[in-house]
């Protein structure tokens, strides 16, 4: 369970570095966020002239009145006045809050469309590497839920803590304007709520981290199991899989109830101390106005205060959630950020034109694992030194698990040699700008892979300049013209998520075509028919035997019969390159290569009757 | 003869998106009914939480009567007062230090007592909501266990994903803070207008004057953020399933330069996500500030009326504060029924999207599994007259079947390969043996008997498949080899890996079978892809086995190897062997040419070699190359 590490180690609260960063996705917005904080600044300053009027009812008007002091009508004259003011203010704070919440709310969700934006370009750019070792899913997490997460923060988080801490103040100073030692008596009881509030923190962010770690743990279960349903079906995993689902998803459920047993306690015990607050302040300030020394309004508006002074403090604590799930997610997003990007473009790229077409490898060390200094039973490829030259094509044959399909994410720079160099036009690929490396190859990798969209958009892919003509014929070339003409959307059939209503030889097909589309100087084919039939097999080969002219090509593939046309053979073996030459100079050397052709060839001794040429072209039924 | 097919398709999820928010929330009410007990006693604790708390105000306001030394509201409530009124009565003094001190620690009581109500309540009711989380995200995975094939070429993953997680958490809420919050507010409302009609009718008349202007914004503004709402979580699927297929295919996306291309493509959809927030932050915004103000308007209304009342001599100081502090109480349900009504609008929206997993149910299960006790799988296969479409792509092909009329027997042990160009239906026909897909009624037939006859979980135990494109699980390769196994020791593993032939690679591995592949297998080359599935499939010594393509990606020595440890394995198994070498098939008992969708030829190597049709042509095309490649 290490892959979910990165969900342990985080939640802390307060974080000034981390602070400071998220504020800067602020910064575009600094404007409207500077005028939010105003306005809402003003409105909560207004809070505090509710009781202020209240006491002024009551010690104006209507104790007065009440004890004769002041006629009815001029103390209902008075209160008309005080109504007129409550209303001016109400009308005043919701203009205020509405326009407040709205600009935050928008300028939360533009920060978020700039985050958002800024974690899918990173993620276009980091290494390969880094995909090897982070499930997917939790990737799709940090962009959806987790900057979800931080929209809270912006959107009614950042105003509304300060609006809070606003509030409180104004609070304090009115009451201490009031009557100073009244609210020092009310003041009593914060000590208690700093104590409870610190306890409280406490216990939650135990229960929350292990919260995270059972979402975390539940979602990359959740997602491999919906990918890979049809094994899971196929193998009788399903009570397996109920139960270890069951077992992430109780951890899930325990880590919460410990959680709101925290919160169970806090709320009612912050209210307890909001209580006590008053009934301090009705016992001392009813004994100070029995004794004279007080007015009743001034203990009426206390009242009104300290409920006020409550609400915030639990409002804090409710955003205290808020504030310590965003802040994990922040951590998270910007470890994202952060991870480096390894294999980027130099400074100064050596411009790459029409490129000759030259690829040379000399003594190219790679390990997957191990960084810069792996250990020796790490190397997939050892000291592995070759040269294709312009327009010729070379074939890669071996076991598998030799590591051909490494030499290839090599070339292009998916992942970089610990030692040796790989040279394009006999300058290193590490000088080129990666885009100005990659367009020049066009490959058809050993898994395709299919997007959702249509036929028509996975050839062209997002290449400008590919016209439907172009989609055509590259289909035509690797022999899927008819079945895409008999499907009723022709090439703007739908294509579902990984090609999946296509067979997997037509998958191939496609990613084929898109390959060939793309007109490359460099063509490079992984095990590019192997689940193709043989007839299209030919046929796409003889298409490529004029496509090829003129260009650089890399081929891999296990049936010798596909390749034994290359200029040269390199053979690998546990990542070493351990014979090369034409298919005339291996046979002769007598060594791997000479025995994989007797394998593969050994079937020769049962001979058919007809000539080859003849009977291939006589017994093919006429269709396809 | 679609029978079977054709309803795949049409799985209740237009039903279901239209239900009404009401309707959508009705189907919690199981889940609800599971915890009656808790809940019952939660809304117990709930309701005597609220009775308890309902006297604060009453207590404060007699407080300060007593210090502006008039008669308690309490006396004035009511001509007949109960025992407890009659209690509190009896320490009632104007004016009075005693009197002062005894309600100020009533205060206390009164909280202490709250609280413990509130506490119980909150582990109560919040408790039970997360039961049925975990009840119902059980039941989702549950249900997506059960959905065959068809069900995810609809769906993509990150869809389904989106809705697992962010729609379950909605709803969530709504179970959870949503009821406790909502039955609150209905009991802090019914305590705090009785008392106040009983203090002064005319008064809490003039309160509650707002309140048809509450009602009808909270209708509105539920409504807006439902439709809305519903809007932007559909977008948020999309905007995920987007993420996770760039993701899953960033090296084609890599070697075809399209990182730009991707991102202004994530961009527009970033860019429509963020839009149909703002639409609803327009209303949302207006929300809580509008509330804000009806609030402040009744406080308004009480400050102005009861001041007169008060001045009339009908009312106190005291009652004054205790309907301030009863429509204190009441701002917070207000301000709770909006939140609420957020809420609850989000989870009714998103129970909706949960339902589409929840109510869809598979076309493949065990309904027509005959009541005779099953009987162990020999391995028997026939195909009768089997004509097979792929439901929702009925019309592709110009409408021509995927499968045309397919009659196959293949005896119990005996070896079977099909041959045939691509997308000849070759990989179809392997999948319906194991019912991944439905074929019409009658037309599979195991042993002799319809397939659907069978328990599913009996069919597939019998069966060792491996599929065209191969699935690791992101574990162990031990792991991944006694997947479908349940009780296999270390020495079946091993000799599993050992027939796959890759056993021997495997122990060069740094850490030798503990190793863990990546997502999918991503860290292994293709050919141990295919053979640690392979491995898979063998460890289970199944009754029939089905290799479907299953060497493409090994090279020539591999291959020989494994198809010689295979021969054994295969004696005495049906085996359903799919390639497009003749080299792999031509030792089989039978061989079929599959195109399009019809069998053209079939025979042993022999007679279709003598036939001369598409085996022959393709058994002569693999000897040209020999023959070139030996010029
Ligand atoms: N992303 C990766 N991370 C770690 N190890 C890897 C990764 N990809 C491949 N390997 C390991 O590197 C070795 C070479 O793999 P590679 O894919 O290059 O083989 P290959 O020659 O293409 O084999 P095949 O013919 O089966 O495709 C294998 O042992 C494989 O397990
Ligand atoms: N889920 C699906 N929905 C609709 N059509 C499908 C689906 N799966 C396959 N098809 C179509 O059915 C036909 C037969 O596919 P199938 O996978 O059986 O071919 P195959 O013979 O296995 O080909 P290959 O040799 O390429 O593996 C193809 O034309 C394919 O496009
Ligand atoms: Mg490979
Ligand atoms: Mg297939």
């Amino acid at each position: 369970m290490s892959a979910h590490q990165e969900e342990e180690a985080l939640g802390k609260l307060y974080d000034a570095q981390l602070t400071r960063r998220l504020l800067g996705y602020l910064r575009p917005y600094r404007a409207r966020v500077t005028v939010a904080v105003a306005l809402s600044l003003v409105s909560s300053g207004l809070t505090i002239v509710g009781p202020l009027l209240l006491k002024v009812t009551v010690d104006r008007y209507l104790v007065p009145a009440l004890a004769g002091r002041l006629s009815s009508d001029v103390a209902m004259h008075g209160v008309g006045l005080v109504v007129l003011l409550f209303l001016a203010a109400l009308c005043t704070r919701f203009t205020l809050d509405y326009i407040q919440t709205r600009m935050m709310q928008r300028v939360g969700q533009l920060a978020m469309y700039d985050l958002r934006r800024e974690l899918f370009d990173r993620l276009q750019r980091l290494p390969l590497a880094f995909f090897d070792r982070n499930p997917l899913g939790r990737l799709v997490t940090r962009l959806t839920t987790d900057v979800d997460t931080l929209n809270d923060l912006f959107a009614s988080g950042v105003v509304a803590m300060l609006g809070n801490c606003f509030i409180l103040t104004a609070i304090i100073v009115a009451m201490l304007k009031l009557d100073w030692r009244l609210a020092l008596a009310a003041f009593s009881v914060i000590p208690l709520i700093v104590l409870v509030t610190l306890l409280f923190r406490r216990s939650v962010r135990e229960a929350n981290r292990r919260i995270r770690v059972a979402i975390a743990r539940i979602n990359a279960f959740l997602q491999e199991h919906i990918s890979g349903m049809t094994v899971v079906q196929l193998f009788n995993r399903e009570k397996k899989a109920r139960k270890q689902f069951a077992e992430a998803n109780a951890a899930h459920m325990d880590a919460y109830k410990d959680a709101i047993l925290a919160f169970a306690l806090f709320y009612p015990a912050v209210e307890f101390l909001g209580v006590l607050a008053i009934a301090v302040l009705l016992w001392y300030g009813g004994m100070r106005v029995l004794s004279g020394s007080l007015t009743i309004g001034t203990i009426v508006a206390f009242i009104q205060y300290a409920q006020q002074f409550f609400r915030p403090i639990q409002d804090l604590s409710e955003k205290f959630n808020i504030l310590q799930t965003a802040m994990a997610s922040s951590e998270r997003i910007f470890r994202l950020l952060d991870e480096p990007i390894t294999i980027q473009s130099p400074e100064k790229p050596v411009p790459l034109g029409v490129p000759r077409g030259e690829i040379e490898f000399s003594h190219v060390w790679f390990a997957y694992t191990g960084g810069a200094q792996p250990a020796e039973e790490d190397w997939v490829l050892r000291d592995v030194s070759f040269r294709v030259r312009p327009g010729q094509t070379a074939a890669i044959v071996g076991h598998t698990g030799a590591g051909k399909t490494t030499l290839i994410s090599l070339l292009l720079r998916f992942y970089d040699v610990q030692r040796g160099q790989i040279l394009l036009d006999g300058r290193d690929i590490r000088e080129y700008s990666l885009h100005d490396l990659r367009r020049h190859f066009g490959i058809v990798l050993q898994d395709p892979v299919l997007f959702s969209g249509t036929l028509e958009s996975n050839v062209r892919m997002g290449t400008e300049g590919i016209d439907r003509p172009a989609v055509e014929r590259a289909l035509d070339e690797v022999g899927l013209g008819g079945f895409v003409r008999s499907l009723p959307d022709g090439v703007a059939a739908t294509v579902g998520e990984r090609g999946s209503t296509f067979s997997v030889g037509q998958r191939q097909l496609v990613s084929f075509a898109r390959a060939l589309a793309h007109n490359p100087r460099f063509l490079i084919l992984d095990e590019a028919t192997s689940s193709v039939d043989t007839k299209t097999e030919l046929t796409i080969r003889a298409a490529l035997d004029r496509l090829l002219t003129g260009r650089t090509a890399i081929v891999i593939a296990h049936r010798l019969s596909t390749i034994q046309h290359a200029s040269q053979i390199l053979v690998f073996h546990k990542g070493r390159l351990r014979e090369q030459g034409t298919h005339q100079e291996l046979l002769a050397r007598r060594g791997i290569y000479h025995r994989l052709y007797q394998l593969q060839y050994k079937d020769q001794e049962i001979r058919v009757h007809a000539t080859a040429g003849d009977a291939a072209s006589a017994a093919v039924p006429a269709n396809d | 003869m679609s029978a079977a097919a054709t309803p795949v398709a049409a799985v209740a999820p237009a039903a279901v998106r239209k239900a009404s928010p009401i309707e959508n929330l009705r189907a919690l009410l199981p889940y609800v009914r599971r915890y009656r007990g808790g809940t019952a006693l939660g809304v117990a604790t709930l309701l005597a939480g609220g009775l308890v708390g309902a006297m604060l105000p009453l207590v404060m306001g007699t407080i300060i009567d007593s210090i502006s030394g008039e008669h308690s509201l309490i006396e004035r409530m009511s001509a007949l007062p109960g025992p407890l009124e009659r209690f509190l009565l009896s320490f009632y003094r104007p004016l009075s230090g005693e009197t002062l001190v005894f309600f100020s620690l009533t205060l206390l009581g009164i909280v202490l007592v709250k609280g413990i109500f509130s506490f119980l309540t909150r582990n109560i009711l919040i408790g039970v909501s997360r039961d049925i989380e975990y009840d119902l995200r059980n039941d989702l995975l549950d249900h997506l266990l059960r959905m065959e094939p068809a069900f995810y070429v609809r769906n993509r993953t990150g869809e389904l994903m989106s809705r697992c997680t962010n729609d379950l958490n909605a709803v969530r809420m709504v179970l959870g803070p949503g009821i406790m919050y909502s039955l609150n507010t209905i009991v802090i409302m019914v305590m705090a207008i009785s008392i106040m009609v009983r203090i002064s009718p005319q008064l809490t008349l003039y309160v509650f004057l707002p309140v048809p202007a509450v009602a009808l914004a909270v209708r509105y503004f539920g409504k807006v953020i439902h439709d809305r709402y519903e809007k932007i979580q559909a977008l948020l699927a999309a905007l995920s399933a987007r993420v996770q297929e760039n993701l899953t295919g960033i090296r084609v996306v890599r070697a075809f330069c399209q990182e730009e291309h991707e991102s202004r493509a994530f961009e527009r959809q970033n860019k429509d996500y963020v839009d149909s927030n703002m639409a609803l932050i327009a209303a949302w915004s207006l929300f809580f500030p509008a509330l804000e103000f009806l609030i402040g308007i009744v406080f308004l209304i009480v400050l102005w009326q009861g001041s007169r009342l008060t001045l009339q001599g009908s009312f106190s100081l005291g009652a004054l504060m205790a309907f301030y502090g009863y429509i204190a109480q009441l701002v917070w349900p207000k301000v709770a029924l909006g939140w609420v009504t957020n809420i609850f609008q989000r989870g009714a929206a998103s129970m909706g999207r949960l339902r589409y997993i929840l109510s869809a149910e598979p076309e493949i299960d065990d309904r027509a599994v005959a009541a005779r006790p099953a009987d162990d799988i020999h391995g028997g296969i026939e195909f009768r007259h089997l004509t097979f479409r792929h439901p929702g792509a009925e019309n592709n092909a110009g409408g021509r079947p995927v499968l045309d009329d397919i009659n196959l027997r293949i005896p119990a042990g005996s070896t079977v390969a099909v041959v045939g160009p691509t997308g000849s239906g070759k990989s179809t026909l392997a999948a319906l043996v194991a019912r991944l897909w439905e074929a019409p009624p009658g037309s599979v037939l195991i042993d002799g008997r319809p397939i659907a006859e069978w328990p599913l979980h009996a069919l597939r135990r019998a069966i060792g498949f491996v599929t065209q494109d191969t699935f690791l699980f992101s574990e162990t390769l031990r792991e991944n080899i006694a997947f479908g196994a349940e009780a296999a020791s270390d020495l079946d593993v091993d000799r599993a890996a050992h027939i796959a032939s890759i056993r021997d690679e495997v122990l060069d591995f740094p850490k030798q079978f503990e190793t863990v592949v990546g997502e999918r297998g991503l860290t292994l080359s293709g050919g141990q892809k295919q053979r640690a599935a392979l491995a898979r499939a063998l460890i289970r010594e199944p009754k029939i086995l089905v290799l479907d393509d299953a060497l493409a990606n090994v090279d020539t020595e591999t291959e020989e190897r494994i198809l010689r440890g295979l021969a054994e394995v295969t004696r005495h198994r049906t085996t359903l062997l799919i390639s497009h070498r003749c080299s792999t098939v031509r030792h089989a008992d039978q061989i079929v040419v599959l195109r399009e969708g019809r069998i053209v030829e079939s025979g042993n190597h022999e007679d279709l070699i003598g036939r001369g049709g598409y085996y022959a042509d393709l058994y002569q095309k693999q000897l040209l190359e020999e023959e070139l490649a030996r010029v």
